[in-house]
């Protein structure tokens, strides 16, 4: 009988198996207890070194090192701002203002003054899912949310020399100074006003999901983004 | 131990040439010919993968009494999936840019068929020992495939070595070699050479030993 090595009931076979599934589980999370910081902080310098460049408020062909850093007093919402210096030269500030979008769902978004402490644009963090895992964006856009001014793809596991083209040049510089009236459309070739090559990476659902997880942020936040400008986004941080 | 298993010595060696697990066994393709494109990310694939192949041998050699015939390879699974997922946290925090470059391919050692032919070869049937030596020689014999595949394709794509220029501005970068191209066709080239080799090491020695007996 094909059932005869396991008599005894499912503990006294697997016992084994939860045991150490219960020894990893610790480890694990143990593993992302000790290192999970460090990895935020990883993550969050690499979003504010890309931040600048998404709005235009620093060029690629800037002067000086860019440096972010953080000032030292907060904003009501407990937000720390940073200031952007291109050598010893304020080139602008990042806030992290949390937005009620029309979903009801509260996200934060990066305001970015330009020196003139005027709104130069919003970025926008956004997650959607890919062909193999989860892709992490930020979407950079005017004051007004107009145009799109930038993308970034902070995260993606897409199939290499593939889908994870979205991560080149090629591919993200198409999405740059898109309206944002109608949703980003992805077409095999030859695109028009609104849309991108998928061609660009060889890879049609990656790119379509980077399309859709624009135009489902766009459409998320422009409006509030527009109330929130108008409503005194102009505000200066303090000095 | 049956007395038939290979020593902890042996199986040291074997990992190294006479076994290697690229050149002779023909494992771990994937990122033989995925993250060879220069040395830094070779090598640190290879760090990450003696990582998990060490510690998940050493465990199944100290679990392999307890193992069940039909459950051990979801045990060996388990063992290296928990062990690739600490490489990889241990990669995002401290060398963040190439855990960026990496990639899936760091996850992607929970299928690289060298840990688990390990387990089921060595782990699970001697020693912590020979487990552990044998982890270790196996691990040298990936690195040193590994290194040698990085070597031809960033010195001939790049003309760098560890991103350090060896060639000079005179030499015209073979572009194809930083691709997968190039991948393919210096494992191919390598591979032919490592036989060749072994042919004639394999000749050599019957003629000597057909001299003794004559």
């Amino acid at each position: 009988m094909t059932d005869e090595p396991r008599k005894g009931g499912y503990i006294r076979q697997a016992w084994l198996v939860i045991l150490l599934a219960l020894i990893y589980g610790a480890a694990l999370a143990g593993t992302q207890t000790a290192l999970g910081p460090r990895i935020a902080e990883n993550k969050r310098q690499e979003t504010y070194a890309a931040i600048p460049e998404l709005v235009g408020v620093v060029g690629e062909d800037e002067a000086g090192p860019m440096e972010i850093v953080a000032e030292d007093q907060e904003d009501e919402d407990g937000q720390r701002t940073y200031k952007i210096l291109v050598g010893d030269v304020v080139a602008g500030w990042i806030l992290a203002p949390v937005v009620p979008g029309e979903d009801g769902r509260e996200q934060c978004v990066y305001k970015v003054l330009a020196a003139d402490k005027a709104i130069a644009g919003w970025v926008l963090p956004a997650t959607g899912q890919g062909f193999a895992d989860r892709i992490d964006v930020l979407i950079g856009v005017t004051a007004n949310v107009s145009t799109i001014t930038g993308l970034y793809v902070l995260d993606q596991k897409e199939t290499p020399d593939l889908g994870s083209r979205i991560t080149g040049e090629a591919f993200r510089d198409q999405f740059r100074d898109m309206p944002t009236d109608r949703p980003v459309e992805v077409v095999p070739s030859a695109p028009g006003a609104g849309q991108i090559r998928a061609a660009r990476t060889g890879a049609t659902i990656s790119s379509q999901s980077v399309a859709d997880i624009v135009n489902r942020t766009i459409a998320n936040l422009k409006t509030p983004l527009r109330k929130l400008q108008q409503e005194g986004g102009q505000r200066p941080p303090e000095q | 131990m049956s007395p038939s298993q290979p020593t902890a010595a042996e199986r040291f060696i074997n990992g190294i040439l006479p076994e290697n697990p690229v050149y002779r066994q023909l494992l771990g393709m994937c990122p033989t010919l995925a993250v060879t494109g220069a040395m830094e990310p070779a090598m640190t694939m290879v760090g990450a993968t003696a990582f998990v192949l060490i510690s998940a041998n050493v465990i199944t050699s100290l679990i392999r009494g307890l193992l069940k015939p039909h459950l051990r390879i979801l045990v060996f699974t388990l063992t290296i999936a928990t062990f690739v997922t600490i490489a990889d946290r241990f990669l995002a925090a401290y060398v963040y840019e190439m855990s960026k470059v990496l990639g899936p391919y760091v996850p992607l050692i929970i299928v690289n068929c060298i840990i688990i032919s390990r387990c089921e070869i060595c782990a699970s049937k001697q020693g912590v020992g020979v487990a552990l030596a044998d982890a270790i020689g196996m691990s040298l014999g990936f690195g040193l495939a590994l290194a040698s595949i990085a070597t031809v394709r960033e010195i001939l794509g790049k003309g760098e070595w560890f991103g350090v220029t060896v060639l000079g501005e005179a030499w015209p970068n073979w572009g194809i070699m930083a691709l997968p191209p190039g991948a393919f066709l210096t494992l191919g080239l390598l591979l032919a050479l490592a036989n060749w080799i072994g042919q004639r090491r394999a000749e050599a020695l019957a003629a000597r030993e057909k001299g003794t007996e004559g």
